[in-house]
């Protein structure tokens, strides 16, 4: 990008945006916004704390069971929906349903269910993920033309090895891309979990500091989190741009 | 499934021919569309033989009907005597599209299919390694196929096919998908491999050159539905060069003869 003539390095309208937030956190407007300078020594002092890395500890032990789950049965149940007109008569509605549903109002039932700990912020990890991994599985199964399938057949494939060997390969990049979505919403899944339950992890963390007013560690701990859904996605997307190139070749 | 109708092929025929492939009264509907009607065919073994017609004719589902990958409506396929009743090591197919799986190297999709004869990894290797050397693209073998020209890419459809080392390669259209100056080297090229190889081919295309030009025998398909409507053996001599072939009177002819037969289907 460039301005009045000169080249602007990339990130730096972030630096206008964070010079902005200093001055009215300098203005002292609001007891929300402390400075920014302020919330980023807040940073430095949170990511050192015992409690902190404890919170961290439990919440990425969370996401990472709750993810591994969500993308194990969303990509066998994509791949049996776009392989099968039944499966996908049978669920389809369902997962149509529950990719769109406001699924923070079915915590409290898992809370239920699984009581307040680490298993109700695993299976809203897993929730919340799940349904997006299954769409984007079966949309890449179902777009596969038979011409592979037909050439494994012909080779004398077993069903076994046309699933592993051809249809996994085949819908890798939207198995990916479905993964990639899937984990920003788990993150989301992780912290509203974590806020609903209110005891555990960064959730804990946040009421304390909401409750107590600490806004520069209210805010490091949301920059933190917000990073932390960035850089998931990120990952996930350099993966995915190693296999890109096969997108598109394929018949 | 079976015809029960009585045809000529039940009684017996005294000295019967090595056929490696036989055709009895195969249909083939696609719910009430009748796409292949009561095909009787025989293959010679080590023959190389194509199935011309226009498009629609159902040759590439006689095709794969041999190949066991579909199932027809009534009638069988044998393969040295035994009837089909799906893929079989015996029988190897060349795609049209190339199939080639795009997340593998070169040399894994011509090992493919000893891959899953869970044939180890060494073994299958060094079998790949040599067939990919007899089709040309030795240097290739740790490429992708998107790196790879159509041609090569049905070179490499062409050494997975016979890695398996099958008696009968099935090939639907395998040159319609490159440029002629390659369709023409690969004409060349099967020729020699026919010269070479211990196997029968059956070939599929609509080309009528091209079937001429290759074929020991030429299998006429007529259309809606799809029937045998002439089996042609071109008399075309095989010791001059290419040029010289294709500018051969017998060449010319046969071609001419099978475009009349044609011409009516052509709407």
């Amino acid at each position: 990008m460039t301005l009045f003539g000169h080249r602007v390095p990339m990130m730096s309208s972030l630096l206008v945006w964070c010079l902005l937030w200093e001055l009215i956190g300098r203005l002292d407007l609001m007891f929300l916004v402390p400075p920014f300078t302020a919330v980023l020594a807040a940073m430095v002092e949170l990511v050192q704390s015992r409690q902190f890395l404890a919170a961290t500890a439990i919440t990425l032990r969370s996401f990472a069971v709750g993810m591994a789950l969500a993308i194990v049965v969303g990509v066998a149940l994509g791949v049996l929906m776009g392989r099968f007109r039944a499966a996908d008569r049978l669920l389809g509605m369902w997962v149509n349903l529950f990719v769109s549903a406001p699924l923070s109002a079915l915590v409290p039932i898992l809370m239920i269910l699984f009581g307040l700990g680490d298993t109700t912020i695993i299976a809203t990890v897993f929730m919340f993920a799940v349904w997006i991994i299954v769409l984007d599985t079966q949309a890449g199964v179902k777009h596969i033309s038979g011409s592979l399938v037909e050439m494994s057949k012909s080779f004398g494939a077993k069903p076994r090895d046309v699933y592993l060997k051809i249809l996994l390969w085949a819908a890798l990049p939207e198995i990916l891309a479905g993964i990639r979505l899937g984990m920003i919403r788990g993150v989301k899944g992780v912290v509203i979990g974590q806020l609903l339950v209110s005891v555990i992890g960064y959730g804990e963390l946040f009421e304390l500091y909401s409750r107590n007013f600490l806004m520069e560690r209210f805010w490091a701990l949301t920059i933190l989190v917000f990073a932390f859904a960035i850089l998931v996605s990120e990952l996930v997307g350099a993966i995915e741009k190693r296999i890109e190139y096969y997108a598109g070749v394929r018949q | 499934m079976q015809a029960v109708l009585p045809r000529a092929w039940e009684t017996p025929v005294p000295a019967k021919p090595d056929n490696i492939v036989e055709v009895r009264g195969l249909s083939k509907f696609y719910g009430s569309f009748e796409a292949l009607k009561e095909i009787d065919l025989d293959f010679p073994r080590g023959e190389l033989i194509s199935l011309l017609g226009p498009s629609g004719c159902g040759k590439t589902t006689l095709l794969k009907m041999i190949a066991g990958l579909l199932q027809p409506t009534a009638g069988q396929v044998l393969v040295k005597g035994k009837p089909v009743t799906g893929p079989g090591p015996e029988r190897a197919f060349v795609f049209q599209d190339f199939a080639l799986m795009p997340w593998a190297t070169v040399i894994r999709n011509v090992a493919f299919g000893l891959e899953l004869r869970g044939m180890p990894k060494a073994q299958r290797h060094e079998i790949a390694r040599r067939y990919i050397a007899e089709v040309g693209l030795a240097g290739f073998e740790e490429r992708y196929p998107h790196e790879l020209s159509g041609g090569m890419r049905q070179r490499v459809g062409l050494a997975r096919a016979l890695a398996v080392d099958a008696d009968v390669l099935l090939m639907d259209e395998p040159f319609s998908a490159v440029d002629e100056q390659t369709r023409r080297k690969f004409q060349e090229d099967l020729l020699s491999l026919r010269r070479v190889q211990r196997k029968t081919f059956i070939f599929v295309t609509h080309s009528i050159e091209e079937a001429v030009y290759v074929s020991d025998r030429i299998v006429l398909l007529s259309r809606r539905p799809g029937r045998v409507s002439r089996i042609i053996e071109p008399d075309i001599p095989r010791d001059g060069t290419p040029d010289e072939i294709r500018r051969d009177r017998r060449y010319l002819d046969t071609i001419e003869d099978i475009w009349d037969g044609l011409k009516r289907f052509v709407d």
